[in-house]
């Protein structure tokens, strides 16, 4: 069996699988320290796990690193290592960082010898000693973590390796992030992303060797695992080193979980919570990636993040009548005191779901003096509002089924323009938690090849290779990795043929 | 005259967005750059074409290579060396700057030679929109030197094309030098004078850009409709309002060529555009008739916001409204027609100018 915990702002929900079949699902309070809200959803799941049945892994989904982001707490010194000369010295890291970030993380940076061009080719050859010399310089500032970041390093790693082992050696303790590792071409973007896992290493370690602990002193002994925000999960090991990837595991893990609850595989999420609808596009059940920059607490970055549409519509959004006016304001968690079915005295979409018979919450009589034909007018807006999330995230104008999860979904018919199917799975309440559960692990590759070296074909069977072997490599089993998303740009204004190149591999985890 | 600031750099790059007609790349990076040089050196002066002196010697300079390169091995002081280079092959001395290309990440390039040397920019470039290339230049159509040229990367290498037969010669030379230095290079054009400015270039687009962006600007913070601020700003019209509901793409000789269909919204609601780009937008037609054609501006900018979308940003179930702007006069007549025409993108059809 397994448990899947989702550690939201509000509550740590949990859930126990056996398969596919879900044991048992709590919702407890998210507590300040993560982990004793963890600990007492953990203690309810496990009520229910029959006395013969053993777990064999624990999965986590967290927004706590987002949080020490956004609150700039906790966050360890960190510095930026680029390899660039003599290119690139115009904008040095951390450009356009917001000042108050900056300097919670001491903003060191480093410019030195190295990099290559889009075609391979080195800009210069790594300067060893002037590597060392940063990494004395680091030591001495206190810093904990680095990013290291190579220019074009999407099509050569070889230097920031080079440099993160030269690193480590001149000052062990360090811990070295490598942009290529990280993001995808984009130096400023692709830096920012490292630096931000540089800046939570320390965070990471003391809250997962925390929840390490909780778990087995419940006596149980699982490995633990967290969700990334691509749809696959890390090894706590793994996730130590890179906690920038569980940024935005939420709406992953929901979306994820909507797919695991539905059967669908392609199809359109949307999650309506209380104060606003999330949706995003299922693509062979994991999430489609964004692909444009994504800004992480005031800092542009450009790795793998969902593709997330959002709008501010949901179950407690606040109605105005004269003019009608459906949010943004919402009444949030306090809707089942305020909302006028509760006995409060704000109108709500809630409410119009009531009065026009889409839901039987509350006390429909407490709604009484509000017109059915006013009721059916803003469910026939919020109707065309959610139409709209559905549209932009779609690729083509085809129908697909579309999946409703959180409860503001009982705003909505059970028709859509431009859905196949619309679709309410039961414990989509649980969503995240159950997205959280589903053992899968994967590799990425993002690589730029100069087709005048190799051909077309060779460039995908290489980067093909390259990403099953990191889904091996995390833990899948090689028999199940299946290749779920291939990208191929060519690259404008530049006759010379180089073509970027995305692929990933998926692959169920092994001995599980 | 007037100076350009840290806070007009925002402005700039939204106007040049919008005059990019998909094209000219994502001006972010180049945006950085500048306020980088500006926050260093202090504002740059920009002077207005009749404010040119007859001894003025104004030198061109632009960036060449691949905007994906660039947002990864970003440019730096490229343009600055370049400029040095025809100064001193040439020479002459420059005593002012101006842009290639007012459309996209070029519109910036002089800002930063001119902020490093403390030379003025002038207020004009070569196109009034985007291009893809270096010979399709209202500069060199109108007589300006198309060479010498100085070509300069980030390391230190610099190259001169002293001769050539045609700009469109040197735009196969330099690019083929562009790909050897790593394809973030920039170039620098011999001096023009006054009169050739006056009489060769497309005047008063820095300023245009500014303005253009200032009024997306204020009209987002005043909750005002976007686009009816850039048509108060630029004589222009809205060519149609929709979805984008098909996208066809295929690159080759490294230009991205295809074709976007949006289906109407709203006064639209029965008819498509269909728009053929080649990394801009240059063929617009609904139901089959032909509204706008290069070199005419094709805009497709975000409904809601205005935000310009480039062609390589297009997406399904995109909310878009596409703007059409007359090409400047010295793009509409024969010679200009000859070298940036449809006929001169392959496409087998008149010029018919835009109906405003």
């Amino acid at each position: 069996m397994r448990i899947g915990i989702d550690v939201g702002g509000t509550n740590t929900d949990a859930v126990l699988l056996d398969g596919d079949v879900l044991v048992a699902q709590t919702k407890q309070p998210t507590t300040a320290d993560v982990t004793s809200g963890i600990l007492s959803a953990l203690k309810a799941v496990l009520e229910r796990k029959p006395e013969t049945a053993s777990v064999e892994a624990v999965m986590l989904g967290t927004t706590h690193f987002t949080n020490a982001l956004l609150e700039h707490k906790q966050l360890s010194q960190a510095a930026t290592l680029r390899l660039c000369l003599p290119a690139t010295t115009l904008l040095p890291p951390l450009i356009d960082w917001p000042d108050e970030l900056r300097t919670a993380i001491g903003g060191y940076t480093y410019l030195v010898h190295g990099g290559h061009e889009f075609d391979g080719r080195e800009i210069s050859p790594l300067d060893e000693e002037e590597i060392r010399k940063a990494a004395k310089d680091m030591r001495n500032n206190g810093v904990r973590g680095v990013a290291v970041s190579g220019v074009f390093s999407p099509v050569d790693t070889s230097h920031e390796e080079r440099a993160g082992a030269i690193i480590r050696e001149e000052s062990p303790g360090l811990n070295v992030t490598l942009s290529s590792e990280i993001g995808r071409v984009g130096i400023l973007e692709r830096e920012n992303a490292a630096t931000l896992n540089a800046c939570l290493v320390d965070v990471a370690e003391r809250t997962i060797n925390a929840i390490r602990n909780a778990i087995s002193s419940l006596g149980l002994d699982a490995p633990l695992f967290l969700s990334q925000n691509d749809g696959t999960l890390m090894d706590a090991e793994f996730a130590a080193s890179y906690p920038v990837f569980t940024i935005a595991s939420g709406p992953t893990n929901s979306m994820r979980g909507a797919a695991f609850l539905s059967g669908v595989l392609d199809g359109i999420v949307v999650d309506i919570g209380g104060t606003s609808t999330d949706g995003g596009a299922l693509v062979s059940g994991f999430p489609r990636e964004a692909s444009v920059a994504v800004n992480v607490g005031g800092v542009r970055t450009n790795f793998r993040m969902p593709d997330v549409f959002s709008i501010a519509l949901g179950g407690g959004s606040i109605v105005q009548i004269d003019p009608l006016q459906i949010g943004p304001g919402s009444v949030g968690y306090r809707l089942v005191e305020e909302g006028l079915v509760f006995g409060g005295n704000v109108l709500t979409t809630t409410d119009m779901a009531v009065v026009a018979g889409l839901a039987d919450i509350g006390n429909s009589g407490l709604a009484g003096g509000i017109g059915k034909s006013l009721a059916e007018a803003v469910i026939s807006e919020i109707q065309t509002r959610i139409e709209n999330v559905v549209d932009q995230l779609k690729l083509n104008a085809a129908p697909v089924p579309v999946i409703l999860v959180g409860g503001g979904n009982i705003l909505v018919k059970d028709s859509l323009a431009g859905a196949s199917d619309v679709l309410r799975p039961e414990y989509a309440g649980v969503a995240n938690a159950i997205g959280a559960a589903i053992a899968q692990v994967g590799g990425q590759v993002e690589k730029v090849y100069s087709l005048s070296d190799v051909s077309r074909e060779e460039a995908l069977a290489s980067a093909r290779q390259e990403a099953t072997d990191k889904a091996v490599g995390a833990g899948a089993d090689p028999a199940t990795v299946e290749i779920v998303e291939v990208e191929e740009v060519p690259l404008a204004y530049l006759p010379s043929n180089a073509v970027r190149v995305r692929i990933k591999a998926v692959g169920n985890l092994a001995n599980l | 005259m007037w100076k350009v600031t840290e806070q007009d750099l925002e402005s700039i790059a939204i106007g040049a967005g919008i005059l990019g007609t998909g094209g000219g790349g994502n001006p972010y990076v180049g945006m950085l750059r500048a306020r980088q040089m500006i926050r260093e050196f202090g504002p740059v002066k920009v002077l207005s074409s009749d404010e040119l002196n007859s001894d003025d010697r104004i030198i061109c300079v632009g960036g060449i290579g691949a905007p994906t390169v660039g947002i990864e091995k970003m440019r730096d002081k490229q343009a600055y060396y370049a400029m040095r280079a025809i100064e001193d092959y040439t020479g002459l001395k420059a005593t002012a700057l101006v842009s290639n290309e007012i459309g996209g990440s070029n519109s910036l390039e002089p800002l930063i030679p001119a902020a490093i040397s403390g030379l003025p920019v002038v207020d004009a470039d070569g196109m009034g929109r985007a291009f893809p290339q270096y010979h399709l230049k209202t500069y060199f159509v109108y007589g300006a030197p198309y060479a010498p040229l100085a070509l300069a990367d980030e390391k230190g290498n610099t190259m001169i094309i002293p001769e050539a037969i045609s700009a469109h010669w040197v735009e196969r030379m330099a690019r083929a030098v562009t790909i050897q230095m790593g394809c973030v290079a920039c170039y620098a054009t011999t001096p023009m004078n006054a009169e050739q400015i006056r009489n060769t270039a497309v005047l008063d687009t820095l300023t245009l850009a500014k303005d253009l962006g200032d009024a997306v600007k204020r009209a987002r913070e005043q909750h005002e409709d976007p686009i009816a601020g850039i048509l108060d700003t630029h004589p222009g019209k809205v060519l149609f309002q929709g979805k984008i509901v098909d996208l066809e793409r295929r690159t080759t000789q490294g230009f991205a060529r295809g074709k976007v269909t949006i289906e109407g919204i709203g006064g639209y609601a029965d008819d498509h555009m269909e728009i053929e780009f080649q990394n801009e937008n240059l063929i617009a037609s609904i139901s089959g008739d032909l509204v706008c054609i290069v070199p005419d501006l094709i805009c497709i900018v975000d409904t809601e916001r205005a935000e310009p979308i480039t062609t390589e940003l297009l997406r399904y179930g995109f909310r878009v409204t596409v703007l059409g702007f007359p090409a400047p006069d010295l793009w509409t007549t024969p010679e200009g027609l000859a070298v940036a025409g449809p006929r001169a993108f392959g496409y087998e059809v008149d010029y018919t100018p835009i109906v405003i």
